[in-house]
């Protein structure tokens, strides 16, 4: 078993399958995501089928099962982005990395995520890569953007 | 206290805290149901049951709702009809269209219920959906395109199993079920009992099918096509051919599959009796020798692979020998094989069984011998009615015919193994003769007999007195095992059964069976037993014969190489 959760499951000592979530949401807190191991330990833990526990973590949006790519892409589709056109550049961004949202490309490098509105619809449609937003952005600008962001790597 | 609801204008009276649906049906009024399972705790998910409730003006579930006094219900009103029409062409509005092509074409509920209502035409149009069919397991497979999402699979894999290897995963229009990591069914836990199939109202769950392998040895002639079949099989497929449930038609299942071309016809319940000479000398043994007791049988395909993945620390105490089905599978190989001067090479193994995971045990690797399969195809009791019908035999015109020897002379000791309960009494009538050189005055164990999940007794064999535990239902047989693991030694003999019942409930009977159709055939199994004489296996003038000629002694060196086997932890998807 991952160390990390192991730490997690022994704060949770006498817990039963109420405190899944909870469970679930800490260790992502650290590990950035939920594998397979990870899963399996928790349901051992709880006393709950694996197929149990996978049908829960997958229910809730808010749970991963890849780790995040060193360059972690939220695309806002709330209102006023979807209005300017964000389909579009989610589309763009999929085609571009070859990956579907809530994936990681294979080198690791960047992971896709949908997000409702992150509240600066002035910017629309806008991307936040690691805590920088990108604005207004296009299908050519975007390629602009991931691609200095794989420089940044290669520096 | 009892109150009275009114129905469609007329009185009926319920008993206080009962579903509106059971008052119904009792009062001989049908309503659809899909998410149901009688006998379970309702989930109201579905919504097919609805009804109109007209004090509170609204429709109900019939599943879920309990009656109450003065409870004014219409069944079939415009408004009720109209709902449960949407619902079908809701759920037929992502369905492939293929019934034509589909396994449960005939006799698939969703197709039912589509004619029960009246869809003729194609008015919601939905995304199909498009998800892969997984093929991964040798007993089952999943498609989960015609998977409705009624759950009742998932409830019967948790709740009569224990063992939950599938489950609802992601929600809204993406919901499918499926298996931890959505892997494929054979790393799962999945103990290939086929019960899910047995709930199932499409093909989204149907067995491997064998028949193509089983018409090529047909047709060639340098192969020996032999046949055996299970003892729940004779008693479960009458009303499929359109005679009375439950009666016992062997004779007439001889004639049939010699009709199709198999050249010998064997009875797994010789093979049963066979089972119990090994079991219960094992059985005495254990006794004497004080060790891994209690003995829990070995017959059961799907108990054995839950106890690898679930119960490895019990592997002691499961009957080395291998099931009837294996048994009859090695000695047709071997000494059958000799006595009509075959190599085993030429000879192609077919079984019939009420069971889907028989399939899977047929193809475990300690069921080979020099990697030849001792069975190499397994029909399910579906799969042989439907091959019968391919063949073009007609039941009705046919004479009976016995089976042949040596492995077609069965006592009704190894018939009864096909109901819950059924090896425990046989196994404690030989091992009553085993030890004390007398035969039991009464065979009948009645504690043991019938439906229940969890059935003891206690026995006086000469000196010795043994209790004796069979369980069905392998939720049932976890919380006795619990109780085993936890110190309780009162029990030296346990019979475990996956299937609800036994074997003649098994995973690969007809579907759309009820608990009536399961009653009748274990009624029918020991009227068996009540009318004929050899009652006890070692009796079986064919058993006696075998161990003569070619076996020696029971547990001897000659029955561990055919008849005895192993079992491993296997590790899985938990």
């Amino acid at each position: 078993m991952n160390d990390t959760t192991e730490q997690i499951l022994v704060k949770y000592k006498n817990a039963d399958r109420d405190s899944l979530i909870p469970i679930l949401q800490e260790i992502q807190e650290v590990e950035g995501w939920l594998s397979e191991k990870m899963l399996t330990s928790v349901g051992r833990h709880l006393d709950m089928p694996v197929s149990k526990v996978y049908g829960v973590a997958t229910f809730y949006n808010q749970f991963r099962f890849q780790p995040k790519g060193r360059f972690h892409i939220q695309v806002c589709r709330g209102t006023a982005c979807h209005v300017l056109g964000s389909a579009t550049v989610l589309e763009e961004i999929k085609k571009h990395l070859k990956i579907d949202v809530d994936e990681t490309t294979k080198d690791g490098l960047f992971s896709l995520e949908i997000v409702a509105c992150i509240g600066t619809c002035g910017l629309a449609p806008v991307i936040n890569i690691n805590g920088n937003f990108h604005a207004r952005v296009t299908t050519d600008s975007l390629r602009d953007i991931i691609e200095s962001y794989r420089v940044q790597n290669n520096n | 206290m009892n109150i009275t609801i009114d129905v469609n204008g007329t009185k009926m009276e319920a008993k206080k805290g009962e579903t509106v649906l059971n008052v119904l049906n009792d009062n001989g009024i049908q309503v659809p149901t899909l998410c149901h399972i009688k006998s379970m705790f309702p989930t109201g998910s579905c919504r097919m049951c609805v009804v109109e409730d007209i004090i509170s003006d609204k429709l109900i579930t019939s599943c879920s709702a309990v009656a109450e006094d003065g409870m004014k219900i219409l069944t079939h009103s415009p408004r009720v009809t109209e709902a449960r029409k949407v619902i079908v062409e809701l759920l037929l509005s992502n369905h492939p269209d293929d019934c034509l092509y589909c396994v449960r074409n005939g006799n698939c509920e969703l197709q039912g219920l589509a004619e029960e209502l009246c869809v003729t035409e194609r008015r919601i149009q939905g995304r199909k959906n498009k998800l892969p069919i997984d093929n991964s397991s040798v007993s089952i497979m999943r498609d989960p395109e015609k998977c409705i999402l009624c759950g009742r699979c998932v409830r019967v894999c948790e709740e009569v199993m224990g063992v939950a290897c599938i489950d609802f995963s992601k929600r809204g229009s993406r919901t499918v079920v499926s298996t931890a990591f959505d892997k494929g069914m054979n790393t799962s836990s999945c103990v290939n009992c086929g019960q899910c199939i047995m709930v199932c109202p499409t093909g989204a769950l149907t067995e491997q099918n064998h028949f193509t392998g089983i018409r090529e040895a047909l047709t060639d002639p340098s192969k020996t096509v032999v046949v055996q079949y299970a003892p729940a099989i004779s008693v479960s497929i009458a009303e499929e051919f359109g005679m009375e449930p439950g009666i016992d038609i062997a004779g007439i299942m001889n004639a049939a599959l010699r009709k199709i071309g198999f050249d010998y016809v064997f009875d797994t319940s010789f093979a049963a009796d066979l089972t119990i000479m090994e079991e219960s000398n094992e059985l005495i043994k254990r006794i004497n020798e004080n060790r891994n007791l209690p003995l829990i049988t070995s017959c059961c395909p799907a108990w054995v692979k839950y106890a690898e993945e679930f119960v490895p620390e019990l592997l002691p105490n499961i009957s080395t020998c291998k099931s009837p089905q294996q048994m009859a599978g090695a000695i047709i190989k071997s000494y059958f094989a000799k006595q009509k001067n075959i190599s085993k090479e030429d000879i192609y193994s077919v079984s019939i069984m009420p069971c889907t995971a028989k399939k899977f045990e047929a193809q475990r690797e300690e069921m080979t011998n020099k990697g030849i399969s001792d069975v190499d195809a397994v029909l399910t009791t579906r799969e042989f009615v439907k091959f019968v019908k391919l063949f073009g035999i007609n039941m009705h015109e046919i004479e009976s015919e016995t089976a042949d020897s040596p492995l077609g002379i069965r006592t009704t000791a190894g018939k009864i193994f096909g109901a819950s309960g059924g090896v425990a009494e046989a196994a404690i009538r030989t091992a009553y003769y085993m030890l004390t050189g007398d035969e039991l005055v009464q065979f009948k164990i009645p504690e043991l007999r019938g439906f229940k999940g969890q059935k003891e007794t206690r026995l006086k064999i000469g000196d010795l007195e043994i209790g004796v535990a069979v369980v069905n239902g392998l939720a049932n047989a976890k919380k006795l095992l619990d109780e085993i693991k936890a110190g309780r030694d009162d029990i030296h003999f346990i019979e475990i059964m996956a299937c609800p019942g036994g074997c003649v409930g098994g995973g690969g009977q007809p579907v759309n069976m009820d608990e009536k159709a399961v009653k009748e055939r274990i009624k029918s199994l020991y009227r068996i037993d009540d009318t004929e004489s050899i009652k006890v296996s070692h009796k079986n003038p064919d058993v006696i014969i075998l161990y003569n000629e070619f076996l020696g002694k029971p547990l001897g060196k000659k029955s561990h190489e055919l008849l005895h086997t192993g079992f491993k932890k296997r590790e899985v998807i938990i």
